[in-house]
């Protein structure tokens, strides 16, 4: 067929306008988001006194979503591909006792136990999802009741490791990530200690992961795999190295915020993950993720993760109890996801 | 036969059913006796299928009219129609798996007692049904744990208890042994001495003198013709079944040169997957049809060639080099394309757009040290999206949003920019138009003046007898017979298919 010239520059052109209008509804998406945000922000502050919109408290919202934001990014690989994992929060405990009691045994401190510590965390997380992904992969079996018993193995051994208690830290070297600042210099006008370390990981981890999603070929074959895993195989992929890799994704993600916690409260305790592996499906959905599979973002997850975290600061400032806590952030899920898919609806006809 | 006198028990006139770009029924007429088994033939496609589910009450006809015992009735769903007396048995049963026969039987139709199930008076129901019968099954274990021909026999006691005078049975003896057709013959005789009325839908033509009473033959959405099966002879019946001249859009096939040599050999092949012992080579600038009956095996065979389904025998060998079937990948590696039948499960990831499907399966070469190059993908989906004259408003469309030609072409485009040798091409104008078609066929040519070896799987007879060099006709997974371009006639091929000639 001949090569005309016109008709390469214009579906060139309309790749391009299909580009530029990406490019736009991302933008009016982002000032519409931004809107509701200042509204919703001005409303918050009248409601919390004048609480809520302080640098402090600001710096408190994202330190607090740390540990859930960084769950969320593995979940979310794993809910683009169709799955689940129902047991990172069991994996952040036993995760954290198990490097807890390793600290605890290392005769050196310092930033080399910072490291050795965080590479056993990893290990045994993403052994952990290894576990979780054979059963998948191999035999097929959904990922809802491998990751379910996991749930329930990593809990019983934290607990068994730890013999029902919280495992104290005695090396210092973890204060810094649990407790330390950066900038603080930068930040002293604003009357803040700093930007703390803890956000600069959950910020770093958030940067590789979303890169890896958008950008790479790995990140290609995960939507390929949720979107239709049938096709992705006749392509090629190696479907089950794809799916493996996201379930250890996972238990990793699991690991890092374990030791973010172990720092945090110089402790690896046995009880910290109870209900944070729904709370990080919720911050995936409500970014925006499909649980069908193939469809979702990091940046979204990041956004579900932040939502929620405003919610629950805001509703610990105005004095709400917990169990209506509990009612408002239910509603306020259903919501977002009702939502959303009603946007997707308007937007498909 | 009985009844032949006064009025069918059920008479279809002019029915017309049109889905968009073809008229899958144009005008059939069709009439059933009480107590009549009446054979319904014809191709895939024939329009069998949408007659029945026209009477059914699963589609709505556009025009026509349906009378039972002489009187119009409107069947607008599947409870119009059972009310009506009208049984369909489904090749896919419709059972449920976890219960029982009785809890089968009776499903929908519970009798009660209060708010609770009467289980005994179930039970009776039931046992009336399979008394009158003369058979027995097993009560006590759930309908998965039973054989196929158990499973049809409580689909046909479902129609009885609902009181079906007409049964309609699609391809009833396509799972079972020889005594379980010669037992589900004999409870068919002994319904129709009852009055019981049954469509039958088969292509093993050779069952149909033992069991039909007459017989209409399906051809392009047209019932051409209606006789007692003593009156039709098996070669006419086949001619009538096949016989339209070959469509004219199909183009001239380059000959294959003396000299070119074996792309693809394919030696003793064997699968899980019903493929066995399958042995055949193609040459450069060949196309090699598979032909036979829907579920020979056809697409089986090109499935393990092409590592969907991993062989448990065999060689295969492209262009002289041994290749190790592990996977699609290793497959893929070797140059071997497959396009496969469904291509919305199969081909393409819909959600995703033209410019990710196109490179889905060489995306190692766009995307250097793991990071994806955006713009020499877009520029090859671009020159693609040109090649094919693939009609989407740009790279960037999401799959779904296209018409099944188009997507078909992506799933074309998908492999053509990885340079295969052989294409394996699984019905590969299925629901397409014909513009598109005549595109695709086009394309194929234009391959194999590149040397390429193209298998082409294809259950429409003209497009696989128009688009062929040599035709090998799949019998029960393996190889049938092989016919020549000239030898390959409609008759010969559905006679090999269908058992009845080797």
């Amino acid at each position: 067929m001949e090569q005309t010239p016109n008709v390469k520059a214009s579906l060139e052109q309309q790749t391009e306008a299909a580009r530029s209008a990406e490019r736009r509804t991302f933008l009016v998406r982002a000032a519409a988001a931004l809107v509701g945000l200042v509204a919703l922000v001005v409303v918050v502050d009248v409601l919390t006194h004048g609480n809520f919109l302080t640098a402090g408290n600001l710096t408190n919202v994202l330190r607090q979503i740390t540990y859930n934001a960084i769950l969320a990014v593995g979940q979310t690989f794993v809910i683009i591909t169709a799955g689940i994992d129902l047991s990172v929060g069991s994996l952040i405990e036993l995760t954290g006792v198990v490097m807890a009691t390793f600290a605890n045994a290392m005769p050196f401190g310092g930033f080399g136990l910072i490291v050795a510590t965080l590479c056993v965390g990893l290990a045994v997380g993403c052994g952990a999802g290894f576990v979780n992904a054979v059963p998948v992969v191999r035999l097929n079996l959904p990922p809802f009741i491998t990751t379910l018993a996991m749930m329930l193995m990593a809990r019983g051994l934290a607990f068994k490791l730890a013999h029902g208690q919280p495992v104290p830290v005695r090396s210092d070297a973890f204060e810094s990530i649990g407790t330390g600042y950066v900038l603080s210099g930068l930040m002293a006008p604003l009357h803040l200690p700093g930007i703390p370390i803890a956000v600069l990981w959950m910020a770093a981890i958030f940067i590789v992961f979303g890169v890896l999603l958008a950008r790479t070929r790995f990140g290609r074959y995960v939507y390929a795999i949720g979107g239709n895993e049938e096709a992705a195989r006749l392509a090629g992929i190696n479907v089950a190295a794809v799916k493996t890799a996201v379930y250890m994704i996972s238990g990793g993600c699991a690991a890092v915020s374990g030791l973010l916690l172990m720092s945090r409260f110089s402790s690896g305790s046995p009880q910290t993950g109870i209900g944070t592996e729904l709370q990080s499906i919720a911050a995936v959905v409500v970014g925006g993720t499909s649980l069908m599979g193939g469809r979702g973002a990091i940046v979204g997850t990041f956004l579900g993760a932040l939502l929620i975290g405003v919610l629950n600061n805001v509703m610990n400032l105005i004095g709400i109890e917990s169990y209506t806590q509990d009612i408002v952030l239910g509603v306020v899920i259903l919501l977002a996801v009702v939502l959303d898919e009603l946007r997707k609806r308007y937007l498909a006809r | 036969m009985s009844g032949q006198t006064g009025d069918p028990l059920l008479s279809m006139r002019g029915i017309v059913k049109a889905f968009p770009g073809v008229r899958a029924l144009d005008g059939v007429s069709f009439d059933v006796y009480a107590g009549e088994v009446h054979a319904l033939v014809g191709e895939n496609g024939a329009g069998k299928s949408t007659l029945m589910k026209v009477l059914a009450g699963a589609y709505r006809a556009d025009e026509g009219e349906i009378f039972v015992d002489g009187k119009p009735v409107v069947i607008d769903g599947p409870r119009a129609a059972e009310a009506l007396g009208i049984g369909m048995i489904y090749q896919e049963f419709s059972l449920v798996p976890d219960l029982g026969a009785v809890e089968n039987i009776v499903l929908g139709q519970e009798p009660m007692r209060g708010p609770f199930v009467d289980g005994v008076a179930a039970a009776k129901s039931a046992a009336a049904v399979l008394g009158d019968l003369g058979i027995a099954l097993p009560f006590d274990r759930p309908v998965r744990r039973m054989s196929v021909a158990q499973q049809q026999t409580i689909e046909i006691c479902k129609s009885l208890v609902r009181k079906a005078r007409l049964i309609v049975m699609d391809e009833p003896t396509a799972a079972l042994t020889d005594r379980e057709i010669e037992a589900l013959f004999g409870l068919i005789k002994r319904l129709q001495a009852q009055g019981v009325a049954f469509v039958y839908i088969s292509h093993r033509l050779e069952e149909l003198p033992q069991i039909a009473d007459r017989i209409t033959v399906l051809r392009d959405g047209r019932a051409i013709e209606t006789r007692p099966i003593a009156q039709m002879p098996r070669d006419e019946l086949i001619h009538l079944m096949v016989g339209r001249p070959l469509d004219a859009h199909f183009p001239d096939l380059p000959p294959v040169a003396a000299d070119a040599p074996v792309v693809l050999r394919v030696r003793g092949l064997s699968a899980a997957t019903h493929v066995r012992d399958v042995s055949f080579d193609v040459r450069a600038g060949e196309i090699v049809g598979l032909a036979g009956l829907v579920g020979a095996g056809r697409t089986e065979i090109v499935r393990a060639i092409a590592g969907a389904d991993v062989p448990t025998a065999g060689e295969v060998d492209v262009a002289g080099k041994r290749i190790l079937v592990r996977g699609p990948h290793s497959a893929i590696e070797a140059g071997i394309a497959l396009i496969p039948e469904d291509r919305k499960a199969q081909g393409l990831v819909l959600g995703m757009t033209v410019r990710e499907n196109t490179t889905l399966a060489h995306l190692d070469a766009y995307s250097p040290g793991g990071f994806v190059d955006r713009k020499a993908e877009e520029r090859v989906t671009h020159e693609e999206i040109e090649e094919l004259r693939i009609r989407t408003p740009g790279a960037e469309q999401i799959a779904r949003n296209l018409s099944g030609g188009n997507q078909q072409k992506i799933v074309l485009a998908k492999w053509l920019i990885g340079d295969a040798k052989v294409y394996l091409f699984d019905e590969p104008t299925r629901g397409i138009d014909v513009g598109a078609k005549a595109e695709i066929y086009a394309l194929m040519l234009e391959l194999l003046g590149c040397g390429a070896a193209i298998v082409m799987v294809s259950s429409e007879l003209p497009e696989v007898l128009g688009m062929s060099h040599r035709l090998l006709v799949i019998r029960d997974g393996a190889i049938g017979g092989e016919l020549s371009r000239a030898e390959a006639t409609p008759d010969r091929v559905i006679a090999i298919a269908t058992g009845v000639a080797a």
